[in-house]
């Protein structure tokens, strides 16, 4: 194909001149049409619809701090905890840029999780937006690596114990788990060369990852259009134009309409770093203020509060919780077997599953600690499976039955529960709620396919329910 | 276009091959890139046995040392601590410790006080939980508290996720550690003096 040099007229401005240059040789105006300035977004979005590009705006505040955080860290196990006092005491308003970080990694938890949450509301991770949210997830699940990499950075006493549990859930794996661990430590015990490494990860490895993964996830968002509160297809409704009549362009209206929730969170964000970027020791722990000693576990270790729901249920499998879970797993197949058209192969191959797993958990099988690793991991991946899980006829949550938002909410008040408790030193009484916590999550997303069904769903209008303002 | 001429075999013959050199380079230099993460020989030579003087240690007292990174316990158990042993024996998991964590109970120690013979009242253990790798802290004091069942007779509590283990470090029932504590190669150079890592036997 020939090149085709841009043509303008000869008084052209200037600015218009060196745009069509760039044009001609780098598709610099279709890019920003195709994912902002002519990306037709529902226009019924509410305040749910803020998070995606907060999420975005905490991620630049994230890697322009940690750039300036690097300058004067040092990751050395003798030297790393000091570097951090350095870093709040001694560089010139240092102090703020380690709040922004840290109170930015809790943010980012925060805003993540109600990204999420909008998803499960309104069904957006439903056909055809499997993709979005498989991007979505494996970006939560880099975020995830990135705390906890980075969490070991300022060699704390919090920084060291936490690390040294969650290396160690490697080890729980038959045969290759306790190789497993002394390979990713590099050493016995946490030392210097899983301080190098982690801080490795953490400035460059995951970062890299992550940011391809927001650029996919972008890519597939603006490919198949985003879903809205109704979660009705805008393109199916479209005008003269060829453009969604429900929808506006992104530019100028999102444009503005996030700046101004930008100017919110910000107003938040920046109580948080001047008046309590501790958060009364959640997002900061008091512990970790004390240089990491391996010879002295905490009396009270907890991991930062946005990986509490998960350590919740890995702390809930006893030995006697297996017993529970045996029963569940007979139950789940059974329902399989009776309520599901899949092919007899498949039914037999999950029957065979559940019969390893029955078998695995007995007594004289693999032991409590391995099924609470399985347990933890996977409360995290199944959420991966909700495009296939959630069967129900409508997407949003507005025209599903009534009782539906309650089960939301009861998941939504057990998810926070285990957060709380996971925050908490073990107790008897603890224990057992978040075993009754841990099945309640389960059976949320197990059960999925049936009760998402269930019910009488209202009528979906064909048009977006707007009131112009 | 390609479609219609034929494939030129010997072509693809070579195309196939160099396909599969650089496949093999690629495998080796992953294989070199995943090696980086095992321990440097550096890592590996840090280990040498330690020895502790206990002279000073009275009843009921814990010293903690350091072998390989990890904390060590000393404790000099009294005549009630020793006798809690026998009420723990039906308590705990696995009260002759044959299912080892990361190393075996020495032959030379007795089941019930994991210790020798001979220093019967004085417990060796690797202060690392088998459940996670936390460090247990101490909960010598017997009787009702929390985190404890009520009839607590003394032991360790690990912070991390409840594991609680009786003044032999012994697991008890129905807890996240799988196995007991270890108890690491030791032998006594005098009375009062410990090497630990090292035993009649050599080097651990």
């Amino acid at each position: 194909m020939a090149f085709i040099e841009k043509k303008l007229p000869a008084d052209a401005p200037v600015i218009e001149k060196a745009l069509g240059w760039v044009d001609s040789r780098f598709p610099l105006t279709k890019l920003w049409n195709d994912q902002w300035g002519q990306y037709y977004a529902p226009k019924n979005f509410n305040f749910w619809y803020i998070f995606g590009s907060l999420a975005m705006l905490v991620l630049v505040i994230q890697i322009v701090t940690g750039i300036f955080l690097v300058m004067h860290y040092k990751p050395d196990a003798s030297l790393a905890f000091a570097s951090v006092e350095y870093i709040m005491r001694e560089v010139p308003w240092g102090w703020l840029v380690r709040y922004m970080h840290s109170t930015g990694a809790s943010a980012f938890f925060i805003i993540i999780y109600l990204h999420m949450a909008r998803a499960l509301m309104y069904g957006s991770y439903r056909k055809p937006r499997e993709l979005v949210w498989l991007f979505g997830f494996a970006i939560f699940l880099c975020l995830m690596a990135e705390a906890f990499f980075g969490y070991l950075l300022p060699w704390g006493q919090m920084s060291y114990w936490g690390a040294q549990v969650i290396v160690n859930l490697f080890g729980a794996i038959p045969f290759i788990g306790p190789d497993l661990s002394l390979w990713i430590r590099g050493d016995y015990v946490v030392s210097d060369a899983t301080l190098n490494r982690f801080f490795s990860f953490h400035v460059i490895a995951i970062p890299l990852v992550l940011l391809g993964l927001v650029m996919a996830h972008l890519i597939a968002l603006h490919e198949v259009g985003s879903n809205n509160p109704d979660g009705i297809e805008i393109k199916d409704t479209l005008d003269a134009n060829g453009h969604p009549v429900d929808g506006v362009p992104s530019h100028p209206y999102y444009t503005f309409h996030d700046i101004f929730g930008v100017t919110v969170f910000l107003v938040i964000f920046s109580a948080v770093v001047f008046f309590a970027p501790e958060m009364g020791g959640y997002f900061l722990e008091y512990n970790n203020f004390v240089p990491a000693d391996s010879l002295k576990t905490p009396l009270h270790i907890a991991p930062t509060w946005y990986f509490t729901p998960f350590y919740s249920i890995l702390r809930a499998t006893t030995s006697e919780f297996l017993r529970v879970l045996m029963v569940g797993i007979a139950a789940y197949v059974g329902l399989i077997y009776l309520k599901t058209k899949l092919p007899s192969i498949v039914k037999i191959a999950i029957a065979g599953i559940g019969l390893l797993i029955i078998l695995g958990m007995q007594p004289w099988g693999l032991d409590a600690k391995f099924w609470g690793v399985v347990l933890f991991g996977s409360s995290v991946m199944i959420l991966a499976g909700l495009p296939w899980l959630d069967r129900s006829p409508v997407k949003s949550i507005r025209y599903r039955p009534m009782w539906h938002s309650y089960v939301l909410i009861v998941f939504a008040i057990v998810f926070v529960t285990l957060g709380y408790l996971g925050t908490q030193p073990p107790s008897p009484t603890h224990e057992r709620i978040s075993q009754v916590g841990t099945v309640i999550y389960y059976g949320f997303f197990l059960l999925m396919p049936w009760w998402s069904a269930m019910g009488t769903f209202k009528p979906v209008p064909k048009r977006v329910t707007f009131k112009p303002h | 276009m390609g479609n219609e001429k034929q494939v030129d075999s010997g072509r693809r013959g070579l195309l196939v091959a160099t396909c599969a050199a650089g496949g093999v380079v690629g495998l080796a230099t992953t294989g070199a890139l995943v090696s980086t993460f095992q321990p440097s020989e550096r890592a590996k030579a840090a280990g040498a046995p330690v020895e502790v003087d206990i002279s000073t240690l009275k009843p009921g007292e814990m010293t903690t040392a350091e072998w390989r990174g990890k904390p060590v316990w000393i404790l000099k158990r009294t005549p009630e601590m020793m006798a809690s042993l026998a009420k723990t024996e039906d308590k705990v998991a696995d009260p002759l410790s044959e299912k080892p964590f990361t190393m075996a109970l020495p032959s030379y120690c007795e089941k019930q006080s994991r210790s020798r013979k001979e220093h019967s009242d004085v417990l060796i253990a690797v202060g690392i939980c088998s459940h996670l790798g936390c460090s247990p802290g101490k909960k010598f004091e017997p009787g009702p508290q929390p985190s404890l069942p009520d009839d607590w007779a003394g032991g360790f509590l690990c912070p991390c996720h409840g594991s609680t283990f009786d003044l032999s470090g012994r697991v008890f029932k129905n807890k996240p550690a799988p196995q007991n504590l270890d108890v690491p190669p030791h032998m006594y150079l005098t009375d009062t003096k410990i090497i630990i890592g090292k035993d009649e036997k050599g080097e651990a």
